[in-house]
Order: C-alpha cells, then structure tokens, then sequence
C-alpha cells in the first residue's frame, strides 16, 4: 500500500483519511521553537467536496489515495447511469448521479470531460469549460434589442437554464461557461 | 526592447528540466539583509563582544529528538567518517566559554532537516551569543535592546509573560499538572479541528495548544518574551529548583513569529550527560537514527564552564518583521527549490 510521509505534503496530494479520498488544498508546517512539529492540513473531502482541517505529527505517514484524472467522452445516459468512454483504449465506464453532479446539467453526447476515477471507478465528473447547446425554450425577445442587457432566462437542451440577452431565440446554440453558468456568445453548429 | 529577467521572480515555478535561475527575494531585501548584519556586528562591537567562527561540520550531533541533523561525508585520511551539519553552534561555543574566551557571538549558517514552510527553510541563518556571569532576565533584556536597534524601532514595547501564566489565563490548565488526556480534552473543547486521531504525549499536547491558539497572538506591536518553561522542555537550560521547579528558558515572539530562544545555560557536566541520555532513549523509542554525542563538549562542562546565559535568534526571521515579508522565501536569495 503506497503511502506518503508529511514531508511530501502539498497542494493536489491525495490521500486517505477515514476511508475517504482527499485532496490536500493547503499544508502548514508549524513547529515551535523547541519541541514537536505538526502538519497543519487543510484538505477535500473529494467525495462531499467539504474541506476541513486536519493536524498531523510531521513525519507522520499517510496512505496514499489511487486517485488520478482521465479525459472521457460522454456516451449516453441510460436514465440511471452516465456512460464514458476512454477515447485511447474505448474502455467504457459508468458514473451515478452523485459522482456525475452538477455536470449532467451541461453534458451532452460526445462532449470529452474530465473524469476523476478513484480505485479504478468515477469519483467526480468535470464537464468542459465551454458547452455549445441549443435553446429549447425562451420568451419570445423584443425585436431590434441588441443590446443584451436585462436578458432573460432560456432552457437548454439539456434541461440548465441561463440567462441569454432578449434578442437570442429558441432553436439557437449559445456558449456558456460551464464554471459560472453564464451565457458567452451566439454559436454556430 | 527585450525583456529584462527581473531580481525579485517569486511567482516563478522551478523543476529539473527548467530551473529558475533568478533570486526569489527582490534586491530592497538582499540590501536589508546586508544593512542588518552590519547593524549587528555594530551593536556588539560597541559591547565589547567577540565575534567567534566554529565548525559547521563536527563528528558529533545534536540530540534533541525535536530536531533531525542533516549528515556529510567526510574523506579523512585513514579512512571516511560521518559528519554533521551543526543544527546550532551551542556546544563548541560553550566550549569556547569553558576556555575563558569572554563574552562571545556568531553568525552562521544552521541545517535542520525536514523543516520547510512559511517560517522554515533547513538551512537558515542564526546569531547566537553568549553572555558569562548574565542570567537570563538581563539577557532577556539585552535581546530587546538588539531587536529594537535592528529592526529601528527604539520605542518598541516590551512585555515578559511565563509560559504558566500563558496558559492559565487563555486556556485554565496548568501546564506543570495537566495530563495528556485533560490537555487533549481542552484542544478539542477549543475548536482545534482534525486533531481527534494524533497520539501526543503530554509536551506534544502543550506544543499543539501552542501553535495552534497561543503563537499567532504573541508579540502583536510587541516583543514578548514567554519565560520559565516547565521542565521537561528544558532542553539546554538550567532547571531552578523549588516547590514548583522551573525551567529557566525563554522564547521571543514578535508579530507571532517565534525569533529567539534563550537559556540559563546547565553548566553541570553530570546533568547535561543524563539529559543527552534522556534525549537518545526517546530518540531510540520512536525509532530514530543513533547519533554521536558530542563528548569534547561533556569533557569542557566537567573542566569547568563559567555560569552563562546564551540565546539564539532566527535572523531570516528577524529580516522577515524588518521588511514585513510574510513567507521566508522572500528574504532568501535561493530558497532551497531553486539552490
């Protein structure tokens, strides 16, 4: 079992604690002027995303946690399950609600996302920072308002909703960061 | 125009491949660094105290369990031997004082391995001095004198608080009579999170409340001294008996940054050899390297050293509170990443 000494702490080290997988977000090193020094950790929790804080005896080991990225492309969801595949090896795999989040809201087929496996299986689901998707439905905007100010919210195929300037209509494809939820541009196929 | 690599390129990421060739620390710090030194060496030339110079690298080491040496080899003739990088260079000036050199101070280069972080660098800068026939409240104020004079700051308060008075008003346990159990029970009741599963002894639950709660605070538009420590962290210092003995060490904190630690310095040769005996069986419980003890030092303690206080003070530390700099990487030239 591979483990880590304090020593090799920093940010983006992931490692075990109570049985879950963290990643390391800040790591102190605190010693007094004489006497025992600690690791000050502030660390994720990569399955709730909470980050909480953690002290350990420097020198201390820690098992490492086999969590690493993989860029997947999205298949299909069978209405409980999202499948990916590895684009080089076409291995496929599958990811629930929970490991999936937020992502399914912008995902659609043949977009390459980021995939956390951990133990070999998906942990979390990043989608691309950019998404092209088509407006199902929005209000009809004022004609000859090109301003994009005010704006108003638009459902995507997908099923997110954002907030598109008036003049963007249903059956369109917008932009959207996927990071803010925010409406970018116009977009062509 | 081209660009200019600039002196100060903190951001810059460092590997094998692509070293960063350029100084961490801008040039106003290197200057900073220079004018501290001479300011230094002013302040105890004026005091009529020797500058001494001794070995980095000696045959024996420090055994302190709290502090880990970095080794060399050395190709001496009639076969190699171990060397250690001095962690502090107490023993041979205490050697220096048991020879009658007077008052004496150093400036020089210390390893500690292992230690790296916002206030740790394993190799740092270090003054020590010595001062016979002081005890260490006339030292105490001595160290004021020189902080003040080098950081500029005549009017600087100063306060002294003991280390049971630290811990009696802030948190209501005494540090000489709380155990392990009661001292964790109060690190837990104060909000110290993520602490629930560590295995500390009863020094190791002080030293957490200490940097966790009470070292941020200390010396805030201040020097504050925290003195008489409980025995078991007497490390070099003489223990005062009494009803409630005492360890008579001090610590200087300025802007919570923890910049000098000084002693009545244990000049018994019997005490300091059960000591070092102390610190090998700990070091050997927690499966420590065996070191060498440093047997000229024992053998200059039983032929007499004079009664002495002593302090060592961090000067990449004390830079740091001159410039207001927040991470040590920004008073050093090449931290270790791109040495």
């Amino acid at each position: 079992m591979a483990t880590y000494s304090t020593n090799e702490f920093k940010g983006g080290l992931k490692i075990m604690l109570d049985g879950d997988p963290y990643s390391i977000v800040e790591n102190e090193f605190v010693k007094p002027g004489k006497g025992q020094a600690f690791n000050r950790v502030r660390v994720r929790n990569l399955k709730s995303g909470r980050v909480v804080e953690k002290t350990f005896k420097s020198g201390d080991t820690v098992e490492a946690a086999d969590v690493h990225d993989t860029d997947m492309q999205y298949l299909y969801n069978d209405g409980e399950f999202w499948h990916f595949m590895d684009p080089a090896s076409f291995e496929q795999m599958t990811a629930d609600a929970t490991a999936v989040g937020d992502a399914a809201k912008w995902i659609k087929e043949q977009d390459v996302c980021k995939v956390t496996l951990w133990n070999g299986q998906p942990l979390s689901v990043e989608p691309p920072n950019f998404v092209v998707l088509a407006i199902t439905e929005t209000d009809p905007g004022l004609k000859g308002d090109t301003s994009g100010g005010g704006g108003k919210p638009a459902t995507l195929e997908t099923g997110a909703v954002v907030r598109v300037p008036l003049f963007v209509q249903t059956g369109e494809l917008v932009r959207v960061d996927t990071r803010t939820g925010e409406y970018v541009s116009r977009a062509k196929e | 125009m081209t660009a200019t690599p600039r002196l100060g390129a903190r951001e810059g990421a460092t590997s094998d491949l692509q070293p960063e060739w350029r100084p961490a620390a801008f040039l106003e710090n290197l200057r900073a660094r220079a004018a501290l030194l001479s300011r230094i060496r002013a302040f105890f030339a004026e005091r009529g105290v020797l500058e001494v110079e001794t070995p980095i690298a000696s045959r024996a080491a420090a055994t302190d369990p709290a502090i880990e040496s970095l080794r060399t080899r050395w190709s001496a003739p009639g076969g190699s031997r171990y060397l250690y990088l001095h962690s502090s260079p107490e023993f041979p000036m205490k050697r220096l004082l048991a020879a009658g050199v007077g008052p004496i101070y150093q400036i020089c280069k210390v390893f500690r391995d292992g230690e790296r972080g916002r206030l740790h660098h394993p190799e740092f800068s270090l003054l020590e001095w010595y001062r016979p026939g002081w005890g260490y409240v006339q030292l105490m104020d001595e160290v004021a004198d020189l902080a003040r004079r080098v950081l500029e700051r005549p009017a600087l308060p100063v306060e002294r608080l003991s280390y049971q008075g630290l811990f009696q008003d802030r948190f209501g346990v005494d540090p000489w009579s709380a155990d392990a159990l009661s001292l964790r029970a109060r690190a837990l009741e104060l909000g110290i999170s993520g602490v629930e599963s560590l295995q500390l002894e009863r020094d190791g639950w002080l030293d957490l409340l200490l940097t966790h709660r009470l070292e941020p605070g200390l010396g805030r538009g201040r020097l504050t001294f925290v003195c008489d420590y409980p025995p078991s962290q007497a490390a070099l210092a003489r223990v005062r008996p009494g009803a409630i003995p005492v360890a008579e060490r001090f610590e200087l904190y300025v802007e919570g940054v923890e910049l000098a630690n000084g002693f009545q310095e244990l000049t018994d040769a019997g005490a300091q050899e059960a000591r070092f005996a102390a610190d090998l069986s700990t070091r050997r419980s927690r499966g420590l390297p065996e070191l060498p003890t440093d047997r000229a030092f024992l053998a200059a303690l039983a032929a007499g050293m004079p009664e002495a206080s002593g302090v060592a003070l961090g000067l990449d530390r004390l830079l740091m509170a001159r410039v207001g700099a927040r991470h040590i990487d920004e008073v050093l030239a090449f931290p270790i990443e791109r040495a």
